[in-house]
């Protein structure tokens, strides 16, 4: 069984660098793709982010169907801002070349399109780099980054640990539905959708029970070693910051600044071709 | 004179949500340095005893307390579940769900992190603890991947790592193959003669922890100690019998031989109890052995045909593996965890599909059949009734494999009633599943199964976490459904008592393929099938050899028989 977004260490560059500077790195990205809207800006993001995930070795099957999923999503909304405000683009760029014309008098509009690229592209920078976070952090550490950068590591590690847990809850889940099929439950394709989901919430109910052994037997064994005795608590994983997570950090930082200027030099967040 | 380390003076103790304590008038001294068993039936309040100690209860179970309780002069609520964590390391029974560390090492760093250890000081002493518990070659390995010993270790050693004075193991021997069992009570022995450290161990079964010393037993019924002696006293004693404990194999034989056992005569282990002037009783019971009765002919009803499996990263989990079962036969499943046996029995259910090889029911190849065409015949019961149990009602929870069948009412009513009178579960047809206890719950699953009426049902570890009364219960109930229905009964196993009391044939796997396909008597005394597949010589055997009797095998054979029809007749 293939495993959903779950840590595991190939060794590569990216593996190796620090949770902080893996985390920072998260939030500088998403930051900056969230305030531009600079095509150029963002093209280029796009194709680092593809390289650097290219570097990790991430096998493309871990993370395909949560691709898949995010897409489906991101097609929702592209959709949605058309129906709901078909002419943002034309508003932005001040132009309307319009290239068709549809129903209810929706028109499809360059601007809009290029407009409605721009969201996409912001998606595709990010996405690389969110699901390489979590697929090539170690939990324990990245828990410990957390930490450093001020949050209550009992809150830390509590992210951490249903991190962990995503894989053994996937084999319950597996366990549990084997059990409900072999006693005739059937959850493939065979039956009808509404059919499936009503047979579906048969194994979350297991799934739930045997969750919550699982959180009693956690916490008392946290409790019972002393989980919690202190404000602070020190990491055994804790990663060293090494030479190249400065680097990192520092072209990081000059990124963003340089991402910030470009942006903003011409007077708005946009970049505008159409005039 | 020895100093006490946990003293109960009056003590009771009632769950908040409980009506009854569940300890009453405790009154109990442990001593620095004691090795301490404490034994009894499910629910006689052993752990709860624990419990008290480590401070899950009061500070995670909260209750009514009277009495007091010291841990090395201290009241415990003062010092806090934080403080007594410092002087109490607990070893708890599950031992997959109490990993908080990604790896090893951090997992026994756990209690330091929590600490304000320095990193450096960490790995040092993380180090030395992963050398005591012989883990040091698996410190960067992930603790889910290890095997149940080397996982009970890790816990061990996240205990350890602290230096506390008291070591708490509750039900150590749960999950664990019989050697690695043995060799789990070796270690703690080895750990508890070079440390100061009091040992309390929290176990039923009684003959496997006495396989090393042992100072002191404390039995417990129904929240009250029952008896406080030592291993030799107690079992020349009656009161096993009372606590419904089960007793070593050879002082049963023994007792069957007509012999008296003193507390002289150090019973509490097979090679120190003192034999002379017995010999003669054992070998006139034994000259009484009856000849077996020639097997009856019977037909084949599941064949597996050279099977071989393995899972994506192409480890070979079976190679080549022919088995088969007759209709009507009781089977056991035995080896080592990781052998390949749950495997088996996902293969025939159609969880998964054999790379090579074919599986036969009744002579007709079920390759193609799907899981749900299985299930008609072939009905697999899990090991955690809580992976199986989907409905919040008893009867629903039965009907729910007839519903899903488009039974009409009618005769699904029928079919579930007369399934739960088969399980005596008839009367609690309108309860609600969680209301009841985990033997009952595990006898829904085997109802749920059997309303469709299998021909063969699979269990995974039937009797594991159960008591002597319960073990005993539930399998001369599977015995009943074996004989009456003639339902044909596979069952994976680690429990050797079960394999030799209840199952007519062993099949021994190791490394993926069957070592051993025989009856019980001959696996459990055959030294080279113990080592490959991790099984332990039956205390019979070394009774036989002790006694001078140089057929071992038929020994064993003869108990079997003369137990069994003991019971039938009682």
């Amino acid at each position: 069984m293939a495993r959903l977004l779950s840590y595991s260490d190939n060794g590569s560059p990216v593996h190796a660098l620090s949770g902080t500077t893996k985390l920072l790195y998260f939030l500088v990205w998403s930051l900056v793709s969230m305030i531009t809207y600079d095509t150029r800006l963002l093209l280029f993001m796009f194709l680092s982010s593809l390289v650097v995930f290219k570097i990790s070795r991430v096998d493309f099957k871990t993370v395909a169907f949560v691709l898949k999923l995010i897409l489906v999503f991101l097609s929702i909304n592209l959709i949605a801002i058309f129906l709901f405000s078909p002419e943002e683009g034309v508003d932005i760029y001040g132009g309307r070349t319009v290239l068709a014309d549809l129903f209810a008098g929706y028109s499809l509009t360059a601007q809009q399109l290029f407009y409605e690229f721009n969201v996409a592209l912001k998606y595709f920078t990010i996405i690389p780099i969110a699901l390489l976070f979590i697929l090539t952090t170690n939990p324990s550490e990245f828990a410990s980054s957390l930490n450093k950068l001020g949050l209550s590591y009992k809150i830390s590690y509590s992210v951490a640990i249903t991190l962990r847990y995503i894989p053994d809850m996937q084999r319950d889940y597996v366990i549990v539905s084997q059990a409900q099929q072999a006693r005739g439950v059937d959850m493939s394709r065979k039956v009808s959708l509404y059919k499936r989901i009503k047979n579906a919430a048969l194994v979350l109910i297991p799934l739930f029970f045997s969750s919550m052994d699982r959180i009693d037997t956690i916490s008392n064994a946290m409790e019972l070693r002393g989980f919690g005795k202190k404000g602070r608590r020190t990491w055994y994983a804790a990663g060293k910051i090494r030479r190249r997570d400065r680097v990192i950090i520092a072209s990081l930082v000059c990124f963003a600044i340089l991402s910030i200027v470009i942006t903003f030099a011409d007077g708005s967040r946009f970049y505008n071709p159409f005039k | 004179m020895k100093k006490a380390i946990i003293e109960f003076e009056n003590f009771s103790f009632r769950y908040r949500v409980q009506k009854l304590p569940s300890l009453t008038e405790i009154n109990l001294k442990i001593y620095e340095g004691e090795k301490v068993l404490i034994v009894g039936p499910s629910g006689c309040g052993k752990s709860t005893l624990a419990n008290c100690i480590n401070g899950l209860v009061p500070f995670s179970y909260s209750g009514v307390t009277e009495g007091t309780l010291k841990i090395k002069g201290q009241n415990p609520a003062e010092l806090g579940i934080f403080g007594l964590s410092k002087l109490v390391g607990t070893v708890l029974q599950d031992t997959d769900g109490q990993f908080v560390g990604l790896t090893v090492a951090e997992d026994i760093a756990f209690s330091l992190e929590n600490d304000c250890v320095e990193q450096a000081e960490m790995k040092r002493r993380v180090e030395e603890t992963a050398e005591t518990v012989e883990l040091s070659r698996f410190k960067g390995h992930s603790p889910q991947a290890l095997s149940g010993g080397q996982k009970q270790r890790v816990s061990l050693g996240g205990v350890l790592v602290d230096n506390v004075e008291i070591l708490l193991f509750d039900e150590p021997l749960a999950n664990l193959d019989p050697a690695t069992g043995k060799y789990a009570m070796e270690l703690i022995d080895r750990i508890h003669s070079n440390s100061e450290a009091t040992v309390l161990i929290v176990e039923h079964r009684l003959e496997d922890v006495l396989h090393c010393k042992v100072d002191r037993i404390i039995v417990m019924w129904e929240g009250r100690i029952m008896a406080d002696t030592t291993p030799s006293r107690l079992l020349s004693s009656d009161i096993l019998k009372k606590a419904g404990i089960r007793e070593p194999l050879y002082i049963t034989c023994l007792k069957y031989a007509g012999c008296e056992i003193s507390a002289q005569d150090r019973p509490e282990n097979i090679r120190s109890i003192a034999l002379e002037g017995l010999e003669k009783s054992i070998s006139a019971w034994y000259e009484k052995k009856e000849p077996q009765p020639a097997g009856e002919v019977r037909e084949r009803l599941l064949e597996l045909k050279n099977i071989s499996f393995g899972y994506e990263n192409n480890n070979t989990v079976l190679k080549g593996v022919n088995i088969s079962v007759n209709k009507g036969e009781m089977v056991g499943i035995v080896g080592r965890n990781g052998a390949g046996k749950s495997t088996l029995s996902k293969l025939i259910c159609g969880f998964e599909k054999p790379s090579e090889g074919s599986v036969f029911l009744e002579g007709k190849c079920i390759d193609k059949d799907s899981i749900a065409e299985r299930a008609q015949k072939i009905g697999l019961v899990m090991q955690n009734p809580n992976h199986m149990l989907s409905k919040p009602m008893l009867f629903d929870e039965v009907a729910l494999g007839l519903v899903t069948r488009g039974w009409k009412q009618k005769e699904l009513e029928a079919r579930v009633f007369e399934c739960l009178k088969i399980c005596g579960l008839y009367e609690f047809r309108n309860w609600p599943v969680s209301a009841l206890s985990y033997g009952q719950k595990k006898r829904v699953t085997i109802a749920s199964i059997l309303v469709l009426k299998p021909q063969v049902i699979i269990l995974d570890e039937p009797t594991a976490g159960q008591d002597f009364r319960h073990y005993t219960e539930f399998m001369e109930f599977l015995l009943k459904l074996n004989r009456e229905s003639g339902t044909t009964i596979l069952m994976i196993t680690h429990d050797m008592h079960l394999l030799l009391e209840y199952t007519q044939r062993a099949v021994v796997m190791a490394e993926g393929t069957v070592v051993a396909d025989d009856v019980p008597a001959s696996v459990l005394t055959d030294d080279d099938i113990i080592q490959k597949a991790s099984l332990k010589r039956t205390s019979l055997y070394e009774l036989a050899i002790r006694a001078g009797i140089s057929d071992s095998r038929s020994f064993v054979q003869h108990f079997i028989d003369y137990d069994r029809r003991g019971r039938f007749n009682g």
